[in-house]
């Protein structure tokens, strides 16, 4: 066992919700996965002209927040608004509030850019001088500021214990269940609301194709010919308790996580896949399971050449060339600050329901890779799932998802 | 939750490192401010430090500074960046080319423009595959940095790096983010030990009568309430003046950190 993990309690996913390009709900996530239906379609957002494919949530344009919550009106606060009312997220939450107390449960959102379109909007707005527009600097802190996105949810919600956002680009809404379970174990709080939003904005879209990782088509995980990742947007939102007050046989819980960082380059993965490996080892170590344990890993594959090679590595060194593995960026897209509870949940789907997604739009599995990669579903009892995330800054997780028995 | 600090690091007007600084925020020194001339970093590799962001360059000199200190091999060092807004003059940056017809931004100034670009370029730096967490609570940042960095170090039971940071916002986003000093700080904190800085007893009160606690002179006092990374002023002077003292935070509306302080006699 590494240095320093304990085994960790399980947690509970006693609620949970997601909204994808693919669909408002549970339910239209899922029955995409099950018809192998992307949402990835050519680049319309606002007057972006780059030839590339995006997973944009449909309606975002079409309302904003209104009333007291007014002040927080933005396309990352608008989408995390569509995720909380789906699945009687909102309902659980109350329940909580009545058996804790509003202060006794914490929030922890992850997202890479938060509402950081409203700063480019303001930007395009400035006058002659050069000042930012009053609609605007009037509502940074509820809009762009990192924090924006706890604080919305907080306050749709009523819930006043700890609340902080982690940002950690693409790990970040994975990471806020390892910070969830150490503010629970430390009894600072008795459930917590995790999850993460991000939307679309032009410094990801131009800024990945500065990098030249954005694909022309929609994007081929693990595929011979991949050529880079499509962006996508999502919010994903999940009730965690500690399993020893809410257990039920065939509940789903976090049963383990791992962190860590590359310490090699901000935008390039470790050639060795050396930080990918020690997250899934300690993901391992909290869930005090062995690798054959693992039913299935939702690859962070974003169809990038660097990612999926390097990922490939670190997760054949560990699980071999038989364990299920599969990424599913080709239905939502690469959802960044909101991928790791994107495909936490998708993994919960995966518990739930006994299949597989096969890695959509890979025509052929690239040969250098040794992982046993899905190329199409699979329906089997899935028990224990395993999903890393990595991101820019070299920071890694690996989330560990189950069903108690 | 205990913990004891084992290193401080410190970078303001007036304020360059917690060893040159203690006199003046024990109240013993007058607080003389005068600009701070560009961080060394000496730990950056030079090319890094050459194309890195000032944010970068303040939090590896803090962190540097108190990770020596502890006389801890920074490789085994886990660590939690904290910081309001993150890289706001990269996003100045970013959102002037946004804003212009072609839209042309360089590949490195979208990799900086991320909240854990200072907390990437520590890990690259010191090549550390620690876990490393960037975060934010708005004017509330150094709070929610501390209570994460301290509920890790307890339940690993292993020292953790706190590094809590935020720059001068550049004009036009000062209009809506006016933060007018810089100011970072880093502390390392252990499981309970001898030997060190101080012993911190933390915990977490729902807000009653008591206010968070302020800074005894005026001008230090506006640095605290100018910068969110400055809220960490009043238990540094705590740890300077070296007697058993409360130091209250403020985390959102509704609650408070309240630390205990013991100073630890070496």
């Amino acid at each position: 066992m590494p240095p320093n993990i304990q085994p960790m309690m399980p947690l509970s996913l006693t609620a949970y919700t997601l909204v994808t390009a693919n669909g408002r709900g549970l339910g239209p996530v899922l029955q995409a996965l099950r018809e192998r239906r992307s949402a990835l379609k050519p680049c319309d957002f606002e007057d972006v002209t780059l030839k590339t494919y995006i997973g944009r949530a449909e309606g975002l344009e079409d309302f904003s927040i209104g009333n007291e919550l007014e002040r927080f009106d933005c396309r990352n606060n608008r989408l995390a608004w569509l995720g909380l009312q789906q699945d009687g997220f909102m309902v659980a939450v109350a329940e909580a509030k009545q058996r804790y107390g509003a202060h006794r449960i914490a929030v922890v959102m992850g997202t890479s850019t938060s509402g950081i379109l409203e700063t480019e909007h303001a930007y395009q707005a400035r006058d002659l001088a050069g000042s930012l527009p009053a609609w605007y600097t009037s509502r940074y802190r509820y809009t762009h500021n990192m924090f924006s996105l706890s604080h919305f949810v907080q306050a749709c919600l009523g819930v006043r214990g700890p609340a902080m956002v982690i940002s950690t680009a693409c790990s970040s809404s994975a990471k806020v269940f390892a910070t969830a379970d150490r503010l629970l174990r430390a009894g600072l709080c008795d459930a917590a609301i995790v999850g993460g939003v991000d939307s679309l904005c032009l410094t990801t879209l131009y800024g990945f194709s500065a990098l030249q990782l954005l694909s022309t088509s929609p994007c081929r995980p693990c595929d011979v010919d991949r050529d880079g990742l499509s962006l996508g947007e999502a919010a994903g939102f999940a009730l965690l308790e500690s399993s020893e007050r809410v257990s039920r046989r065939g509940a789903v819980a976090l049963l383990g996580y791992g962190e860590s960082s590359d310490g090699y380059h901000m935008s390039h993965p470790h050639p060795e896949g050396a930080g990918a490996a020690r997250a899934i080892r300690d993901a391992l170590a909290r869930a005090s399971l062995q690798p054959s344990d693992i039913d299935y890993v939702n690859l962070h594959g974003t169809a990038t050449r660097a990612n999926d090679a390097v990922e490939d590595k670190a997760v054949s060194n560990i699980f071999g060339r038989t364990t299920p593995c599969s990424s599913t960026k080709g239905w939502t897209g690469h959802t960044l600050g909101a991928a790791g509870i994107t495909e936490a949940l998708i993994s919960v789907l995966c518990l739930k329901h006994g299949f597989l997604p096969g890695t959509l739009n890979c025509e052929r599995i690239d040969p250098t890779l040794h992982s046993h990669i899905l190329r199409d579903n699979d329906v089997r009892p899935v028990r224990r799932i395993l999903s890393n995330i990595f991101g820019f800054g070299g920071n890694n997780c690996s989330l560990i998802l189950g069903t108690l028995r | 939750m205990k913990v004891s600090i084992q290193g401080i690091g410190l970078l303001a007007a007036g304020l360059e490192g917690w060893g040159a600084s203690r006199a003046v925020l024990a109240g013993i020194e007058p607080f003389a401010p005068v600009a701070v001339r560009d961080p060394d970093a000496t730990l950056l590799p030079p090319n890094e430090r050459r194309r890195s962001s000032d944010c970068v360059r303040w939090a590896v000199q803090v962190a540097q500074e108190a990770i020596v200190q502890s006389g801890l091999n920074p490789r085994d060092v886990p660590t939690v960046f904290a910081s309001s807004g993150g890289e706001m003059g990269v996003l100045d940056t970013l959102c002037r080319s946004l804003a212009t017809p072609e839209r042309v931004i360089s590949p490195t100034l979208f990799h900086q423009s991320v909240h854990n670009t200072a907390s990437g370029y520590w890990s690259i730096a010191t090549t550390c595959q620690q876990s490393a967490t960037a975060l934010s609570c708005y004017d509330d940042s150094f709070a929610a940095g501390l209570l994460e960095a301290v509920i890790l170090a307890c339940a690993e039971q292993r020292p953790v790096l706190l590094v809590a940071y935020d720059l001068v916002v550049p004009a036009p986003l000062n209009e809506a983010r006016p933060i007018t000093t810089g100011f970072a700080v880093a502390f390392v904190l252990a499981p309970p030990s001898d030997g060190s800085l101080a012993a911190l007893h933390l915990r977490l009160d729902e807000v009653r009568q008591d206010e968070p606690t302020s800074m005894q002179g005026s001008a230090l006092d506006r640095i605290r309430q100018d910068n969110p990374a400055a809220r960490s002023l009043p238990l540094l002077s705590a740890i300077a003046a070296g007697v058993s003292q409360t130091v209250r935070l403020s985390l959102l509306d509704s609650q408070q950190l309240v630390l205990d302080l013991d100073p630890c006699l070496h």
